[in-house]
């Protein structure tokens, strides 16, 4: 027996393990030579430019930087005093500035987030603040009388703030005030958590139905020989090799008031020609749609777990004695478990980031947290807000994966 | 075992037939008595019909024709899991999400059994293989062998009077194996439960059974204790299935109070007890058992020119490949013991047989 504290050495003289790394080296340079193109793609196409982007929902440093006399003046208070005359020359001071850096239209957007109308405002005092003299705040009060209200003053204080949580609490229903303390917002102007939670009922429906609706066919396919199943399962894959648009745009055809299942309902009597059912622009239109886009995610990975599931479970746990529905509920259906974890997971992840077909068919109560998300990005263009936005989604379908593997285990998901 | 009747047999096939395409038959009218207590194989090669025999029994698939009958009562129509009969399946089918506790006691909460009855018949069963301290223990974390174990253990918790065992030992390795045939044999010997066993390992068949049924091609070719099957094979099939087997072609001369004289070919007579060979000018396949084959000419027996083709050492016995009447594959098992003469490869010597060892089979 060779004593234990002397560390084993190769026929060299050279101490094992060292020996083995170098012998280890060129393989796992190589190993990681093969992933490289792709790391580095990810990161330049993807980490990188998530990362910048979320960063934007807590950092904004644009009235900051474009209006640093301002800033300066406004840090010490606490915005509910009056403002001074020395902040008024700064204000003055930096309008005059944007106006000639051609800047002011930033400022005055990232003011009017926080309060209506001082866009304008904003834009047409720097036309005039050149011309005007001391004492600055009479000539500016003069120029408009808006400068003399408090919530403009206020307004311009949140916006100073270069990290905020301004834009996060708004995703929430909050509001930053100007002191730095955080409110609810008021009752009429709370959508956001509505829509978040709307969000994640659709989310949680579409899994549900398409876990219904795709665990027999799962099943089905699994039990078939392998000629058959696999023809069916081209069927199955089918909707994939066609465009996400043109199937969204198929069922606007299929649901509408003088579509096919109406016609169809209508000539069966279900319903008359007059009472039509109204199957799209709606949050019913969202979830057939969408049930129907995301079915083959939940099959597929239902169907390489039952796949792998050996008829002779069931079959001895009825030799023993189990009924069909005993056999399936206490023997099949457990260890088809990890499919249902992972379809689920998969479908309920790319459901709560959905936008195309509740943008084109889910009309206003059909509408996700995502299709906000590209109205701010695209359309008002508060791309702070959008990324906040985003941040709180990402964190929830965090938490819920955290969740799923507290309750489930992650190990215990099974793609195939 | 004596031969058993359709009225005395516990589990009787009667004219079973089974197609599964409507053009094939798989199982050809099939007649099969098992006695109560009876251990009994079905031996044959895959495809020969004898699995499908076993799932028809089980109830996972039904019988296109003819009746099966368990304790004298029709089961065509009663569904697998009210058969109550005990199964152990090619790769023991143990549940992988429950231990080896909730295993077994899984048959026997379906049947309503409380807590403490479930607990105390668990122990028994595990007991009698000797895994009581794997109770908690998960399948994946057991060997083969143990897995093994606990599949017989589940199949016989409910005290089944039939229990059906499809080729349960396959995946194990040799040694493990054979110790496994030992000790399902003792479970059966002290158990006295009916077992119905397939396999298409010869060995397995001899070591265990009653009696074995060998199957091919959805017929049995012999239904027979295994010293039988060895020593008094039916057919060609049968003589070359079980166990190795030297196979000479002739021409059957004449037929005279069950022996036969056949012509080899070439002017070579012999003696071989006629069993199932056809009359005088018929072709016949005659069975020699290598071990019942001498070396050299002996006064009682019948013997012929043979060439050394190939020696296998094997240490308590010789293996001897010669050529024997147009046969390059004739095998002689010479015994390892003093005084017996070496042969040398290439070499001419006699080979002889007695008529008693040698059977006229179906050509």
């Amino acid at each position: 027996m060779s004593d234990i504290s002397v560390p084993l050495v190769a026929a060299d003289g050279t101490p094992l393990r060292k020996k083995l790394a170098q012998a280890m080296f060129k393989s796992r340079m190589r190993a990681f030579g093969l992933v490289l193109p792709l790391l580095a793609f990810i990161i330049v196409a993807f980490i990188i430019p998530i990362i910048s982007l979320l960063w934007q929902g807590v950092h904004d440093p644009r009235f900051a930087s474009l209006m640093p006399r301002t800033t300066e003046v406004l840090k010490p208070g606490d915005g509910k005093s009056e403002p001074t005359e020395k902040m008024f020359k700064a204000l003055v001071a930096d309008l005059v500035a944007t106006k000639k850096d051609r800047t002011i239209g930033q400022v005055a957007t990232r003011v009017n987030r926080e309060l209506a109308g001082a866009r304008s405002l904003f834009t047409s005092s720097a036309r005039k603040a050149k011309k005007l003299e001391a004492p600055f705040k009479q000539s500016l009060i003069g120029v408009n009388k808006k400068w003399a209200r408090l919530d403009v003053w206020q307004g311009m204080k949140t916006s100073s703030r270069v990290f905020t949580p301004g834009y996060l609490a708004k995703a929430l229903d909050f509001k930053l005030l100007a002191d730095g303390s955080i409110v609810r917002e008021d009752k009429s102007r709370r959508i956001y958590v509505m829509l978040l939670l709307r969000t994640m009922k659709i989310s949680l429906i579409v899994t549900l139905s398409t876990l219904v609706l795709g665990y027999p066919i799962a099943y089905l396919l699994s039990t078939l020989s392998v000629r058959t199943s696999n023809l069916l399962l081209i069927l199955v894959l089918l909707p994939f090799w066609t465009s996400l648009l043109v199937r969204t745009t198929a069922w606007i055809a299929m649901l509408q008031a003088q579509g096919v299942m109406n016609d169809l309902f209508v000539l069966f009597g279900l319903t008359s020609d007059g009472e039509r059912f109204s199957l799209i622009y709606n949050q019913t239109g969202t979830l057939i749609a969408m049930t129907h886009i995301l079915l083959p995610f939940m099959i597929l990975p239902l169907y390489s777990v039952m796949k792998t599931i050996p008829p002779s479970y069931v079959r001895a746990a009825k030799s023993m004695g189990a009924t069909n529905a005993t056999a399936f509920r206490r023997v099949y259906f457990p260890q088809s478990i990890p499919g249902i974890g992972a379809g689920a997971i998969l479908v309920f992840i790319l459901a709560i980031g959905y936008y195309i077909t509740p943008a084109l068919v889910g009309g206003q109560d059909g509408q996700m947290i995502s299709n906000l998300i590209d109205f701010h990005m695209r359309k008002s263009l508060n791309w702070n807000f959008a990324a906040a936005l985003g941040l709180v989604l990402l964190v929830i379908v965090m938490f819920l994966f955290w969740i799923y593997d507290r309750v489930i285990g992650i190990d215990n998901m099974k793609l195939g | 075992m004596s031969t058993i009747s359709k009225e005395d047999g516990f589990v009787v096939f009667d004219h079973v037939q089974k197609s599964y395409d409507g053009e094939v038959l798989v199982v050809k009218d099939l007649n099969l008595y098992i006695g109560k207590g009876e251990f009994l194989t079905m031996l044959g090669p895959s495809g020969s019909g004898k699995t499908t025999c076993l799932m028809m029994l089980a109830g996972f698939e039904t019988a296109t024709y003819g009746d099966i009958l368990l304790d004298g009562k029709p089961i065509n129509h009663i569904p697998p899991h009210k058969r109550g009969i005990g199964m152990v399946f090619q790769n023991y089918a143990l549940f992988p999400h429950m231990t080896v506790g909730e295993n077994l006691s899984f048959p026997l909460e379906v049947r309503g059994q409380s807590k403490s009855e479930r607990e105390a018949n668990v122990i028994r069963a595990l007991d009698m293989v000797q895994m009581v301290d794997f109770i908690n223990r998960r399948p994946a974390q057991l060997s083969g062998g143990q897995q093994q174990r606990i599949a017989l253990a589940r199949s016989l918790v409910f005290e089944p009077e039939l229990v059906l065992m499809d080729e349960p030992l396959g995946a194990l390795d040799k040694q493990l194996r054979e110790h496994m045939q030992y000790e399902i044999k003792h479970l059966h010997d002290r158990l006295g439960v009916t077992v119905v066993y397939v396999t298409h390992d010869q060995s397995e068949a001899l070591t265990m059974s009653d009696r074995v049924a060998v199957f091919e091609d959805g017929v049995i070719q012999q239904l027979a204790s295994p010293s039988d099957l060895y020593e008094r094979p039916e057919n060609a099939f049968v003589a070359q299935f079980i166990g190795e087997n030297n196979t000479l072609k002739g021409t059957v001369k004449s037929v005279k109070d069950g022996v036969a004289t056949v012509d080899y070919g070439s002017g070579h007579l012999g003696e071989a007890m006629a069993i199932n060979c056809g009359e005088a000018g018929t072709a016949a396949t005659l069975s020699v058992r290598p071990e019942r084959v001498d070396i050299g000419a002996k006064s009682n027996a019948q013997a012929v020119d043979a060439k050394v083709l190939e020696l296998i050492y094997l240490g308590d016995h010789i293996r001897c490949r010669m050529s024997v009447l147009g046969n390059d594959d004739f095998v002689v098992k010479v015994a390892n013991a003093s005084g017996q003469k070496h042969l040398k490869v290439g070499e001419t010597t006699k080979v002889s047989w007695a008529k008693e060892d040698c059977r006229a089979l179906d050509a």
